[in-house]
């Protein structure tokens, strides 16, 4: 399987992303923001960092790239997509995700090992996770509270995809969503970051679920 | 030409001595834009003016240092055509004056360093000190430091794994920021910033430039602080991140693809101190043409424009072959790119603005021939013995000692700082050192700072030693072997004899400890100036060292992490409380002599250490430094909610155990099959070993001295900076 990972200027997680799918047996290849081209991958990773410098508004301008044109379009035939912290903010504003996320509560940039309960696995990108399970994945941002009207009706639609675990939310997100999906299940956001969560050597092993579960699929 | 305005030089913070030795060189009056350039390059800060005929006593060689002191920064060979290129650097007084903007041009700095030999940055570390964190001021700054420490390195996406933070007084009117940063890279694609070939061409990389941070090096670095110094302020750089990290990327695959035959970073004195300094390490000369560097400020004068001290540009030395291959990267990259001069053989500077030759002077008269000098020095008073009292309840003592801001937690600093990226962090802040993956094989690398001012204060040399004793011994706690030493010299004005009195002490201390460990500096910084309103801050030589560890897999962690565990305490314990943190809370004085070093026994613990390690023997090790036994075991039982049962030290009251801190000692756990070996080999290594208690069960117990739950430890160690800064737990 082949895995596109999305270079904008300013990405930071675009190497380990890319680490994290060789690691998990598929091949990383690496895409960049202003060429309009997936080169004919199975699924895309939007990593985390700082595109565009996070000027004007987290993700605002990189939605604008050439490649995202693209990547809307692989979304809309039901390519799976997952956002990671700077990519879920990407994908949020360009509309690909409900929802959006908000300076943290506590005011600072939060980096800390959080705890995660699986909400829905009728996703891509959670497909091989059990229903209910807690899985140990890092966070680290400053704009990661989520917000969205309506988080009854999301969850009732089954779109919230994580928790943070009881007394775990890092950032006031508003009832503990860490990510959520489209109505489809192709797309998933997340604040946390299970591409560093795969090696056991550096931590917690928390973020296999996801590639494991995208890869599964593609069989 | 133009001539100079009578008294500039002064004003710019040159003597009348140093305008004299201008004028010899010359043979003229300097232009205006030349004084500046001299002001700059002949600063403290830049020239090493007073330090420089004491650091030559510093050991500097060894069979892994591929690079020593002199260029950007040092490189160690870690086997297998791999290098580490790492440096310590202080950004002071601009934290002081401005401490977002302060901290997080200073992590950039030392980022631009790393990236100027050709190596991606790995990870950074900072020792930052700081006055009591309940006074407002010293809260504003520790605030203000860490946020521009973590915004700087989270986004330009270098992991930041550690360091120290310490709280005293001294530090109140004149804060400590040193940052170490490492990187990685194939040794075979080293880069300097040597400009060997005439013809070649100085390509300015990055930002515009501005007016921002003028004098930074001169009037800001090099000078004490007095009251009103807020009217500084327009001395310090402001940092961009974003660019700094599109800079590294095209820097990076310049490099990759062997498109440069030299980098050099622009960091203090700016334009000045990159083309001085590339053309004089090869005695290379270079025709520059100001007007190419692209400004933020069309109406800048040519002085302005030659220090200014903008942030994230690089001077990059181009083939003219390879140009326009050169151009198009940095084009890709978004990252402006210019040809700003020529080199020339013949070392001769000439510089051109605007139509005019504006400088035209010798290369190596700015970076080399500045004045060197030889400060008178009073030599620091032989220290005194001192009585600390011993009456406390032992179980208070540790709840105290874990609760002193300095000893307690920094999770409220760490969690502030991204320390995932770069798929490398086997260990992080809140560890005794940070373990690093290195990208291309099992190898990892370690890395701690460390530095003790109330030692030092006390005793310079001792201090010194004691803080390279405590680096190495946090590395080695890992299995790592100590390798390598930079170092960052915090210290008073120079001017004044007692403070170069203790300065050349310190230098020796640090020598002397360097070579029984056979650890070569390979670079690092001085500070001098720490001072405000003419009160100085204790002398604080910040030690950092880098340890290679052949196999990632076997590094050992922090505490303990399991029970059913055998403790053990390695090392001798005698009563020593001088400069120590118990002193402190005790007695709020600083008297007396450290803790006596001796450097043959440190150097067989450390060895033992990696000995131990490398037949994994070992399941947790901790270092035992500020709050002695008493700290080390809090820190050691809530590494991982594991409590432990243990005897003190035989033969001294038990507040003394618990409180002293004698040097080259470490707690270790291990599981009991490995008692027999493990006994043998430090025996053989003539290391004292006790097996002192078990691990288990949810508290630390001392049978007949205390008597703690985890969860009372653990209050008073992660609660204590949060309280003291005034909020919630």
């Amino acid at each position: 399987m082949r895995i596109g990972v999305v270079t904008f200027p300013g990405s930071c997680d675009d190497l380990d992303a890319r680490a994290a799918v060789a690691a998990m047996g598929a091949e990383p290849v690496a895409l960049w923001h202003g060429d309009g081209d997936l080169k004919g991958v199975d699924a895309v990773v939007l990593p985390g960092g700082f595109s565009y410098g996070d000027y004007l508004r987290c993700g605002a301008i990189a939605r604008f790239s050439p490649v995202m044109g693209e990547v809307a379009a692989f979304a809309g035939s039901g390519g799976p997509v997952l956002g990671i912290c700077n990519g879920f903010q990407v994908l949020c504003e360009a509309g690909l995700l409900p929802g959006a996320l908000l300076r943290n509560a506590g005011l600072r940039f939060v980096c800390r090992e959080v705890e995660l309960v699986v909400e829905s696995t009728a996703t891509a990108w959670t497909s091989a996770c059990l229903p209910g399970s807690v899985v140990a994945i890092p966070v680290k941002h400053g704009e990661g509270r989520y917000v969205h009207d309506d988080p009854a009706r999301l969850a009732a639609d089954g779109q919230v995809v994580f928790r943070y675990a009881p007394g775990q939310n890092p950032n006031g997100s508003l009832a503990d969503i860490a990510g959520v999906r489209n109505p489809a299940g192709n797309v998933v956001g997340l604040m946390p970051h299970p591409e560093h969560a795969v090696d056991p050597l550096l931590g917690p092993v928390g973020g296999r679920g996801l590639f494991e579960s995208v890869l599964a699929a593609h069989v | 030409m133009s001539s100079v305005v009578e008294g500039l030089h002064r004003q710019l913070g040159l003597s009348d001595e140093e305008l004299e030795r201008i004028l010899g060189m010359l043979g003229r009056e300097p232009t205006r834009a030349e004084l500046a350039m001299y002001s700059l390059m002949w600063s403290e800060h830049c020239s090493y003016k007073s330090s420089k005929v004491h650091l030559r006593r510093l050991p500097s060689e060894g069979p892994r240092v591929l690079q020593g002191p002199g260029e950007n920064a040092g490189v160690v060979d870690l086997g297998d055509g791999l290098a580490a290129v790492f440096k310590i650097e202080s950004h002071n007084h601009p934290s002081f004056v401005e401490p977002f903007q302060g901290a997080a041009t200073g992590v950039g700095g030392i980022i631009r360093d790393i990236l100027a030999m050709g190596a991606r940055p790995a990870a950074s570390l900072n020792s930052l000190r700081f006055g009591d964190p309940a006074e407002p001021v010293a809260r504003r700054l520790l605030e203000g430091v860490v946020a521009g420490i973590g915004h700087y390195g989270n986004c330009v996406g270098v992991a930041t794994v550690g360091g120290e933070v310490v709280f005293d007084p001294c530090y109140q009117g004149n804060p400590l920021v040193n940052a170490l940063t490492v990187g990685f890279m194939p040794a075979a694609r080293l880069l300097s910033g040597r400009a060997e070939q005439p013809g070649d061409l100085a390509v300015l990389m990055g930002a515009k430039t501005g007016r921002d941070g003028i004098g930074g090096a001169s009037v800001l670095a090099s000078a004490s602080f007095e009251e009103g110094d807020e009217a500084k302020r327009p001395n310090v750089q402001v940092g961009d991140p974003f660019q700094e990290k599109l800079l590294i990327e095209a820097c990076l695959e310049l490099g990759e693809r062997r498109l440069l035959r030299g980098l050099q970073d622009l960091g203090a004195a700016g334009i000045s101190c990159a083309v001085a300094e590339v053309s004089a390490r090869a005695g290379m000369g270079m025709e520059v043409e100001l007007d190419a560097v692209p400004l933020r400020e069309p109406s800048m004068e040519a002085w302005e424009v030659l220090v200014s001290e903008s942030q994230e540009r690089m001077l990059a030395l181009v083939d003219p072959a390879r140009l326009p291959d050169v151009l198009e990267v940095c084009d890709r990259w978004g990252v402006l790119a210019n040809v700003l001069g020529e080199m020339r053989s013949g070392g001769r500077l000439t510089i051109r603005f605007r139509g005019e030759v504006v400088a035209e002077v010798p290369a190596g008269s700015l970076a080399d021939e500045g004045p060197v000098y030889r400060r008178p020095l009073i030599p620091p008073p032989p220290p005194a013995d001192a009585e600390v009292p011993l009456d406390a309840d032992p179980a208070d003592a540790v709840l105290a000692l874990a609760g002193d801001p300095t000893c307690a937690s920094k999770r409220w600093v760490w969690e502030q700082y991204d320390r995932f990226v770069g798929h490398g962090t086997v260990a992080g802040p809140g560890c005794d050192a940070a373990v690093l993956r290195v990208p291309g094989g099992h190898r990892a690398v370690a890395l701690a700072t460390d530095g003790n001012g109330r030692y030092t204060a006390l005793d310079p040399g001792a201090g010194a030693a004691l803080a390279v004793a405590e680096a190495a011994r946090n590395v080695a706690c890992t299995g790592a072997l100590p390798i390598a030493v930079t170092n960052c010299l915090n210290f008073a004005s120079p001017e004044r004899p007692e403070v170069m009195g203790t300065f050349a002490a310190a230098v020796d201390g640090m020598a002397a400890a360097c070579r029984a460990l056979g650890l070569p500096v390979t670079g690092g910084n001085v500070s001098f100036y720490n001072e405000s309103s003419g009160r100085p801050i204790h002398p604080t030589p910040i030690v950092g060292v880098l340890g290679l560890l052949e196999d990632a897999a076997t590094a050992v962690p922090s505490g303990f992490q399991r029970s059913g565990l055998d403790v053990w305490l390695l090392g001798a314990t005698r009563v020593e409380l001088g400069g120590s943190v118990w002193q402190r809370l005790a007695t709020g004085r600083l008297e007396g002599r450290p803790p006596a070093l001796d450097l043959a026994a440190e150097a067989e613990l450390q060895g033992l250490l990696v000995e131990l390690a490398g037949r994994r023997l070992l399941a947790g090790a901790h270092d035992l430094s500020d709050g002695g036994l008493a700290v080390a075991l809090v820190e050691a039982v809530l590494a991982a909610g594991v409590g432990a049962t243990v005897e003190l030290p035989p033969g001294l009251p038990p507040l003394a155990a618990l409180a002293s801190e004698s040097p080259s000692r470490v707690l270790l756990a291990a599981a009991p099959e490995a008692a027999e070996e493990l006994e043998a080999l430090a025996g053989g290594a003539g290391v004292p070993a006790a097996r002192v208690g078990a691990t288990g069960g949810d508290r630390l117990v001392v049978p007949g001295v205390l008597d703690l739950p985890l969860g009372r430890l653990r209050d008073a160690y992660e609660g204590a900076l949060p309280r003291a800064l005034g909020e919630p737990a």
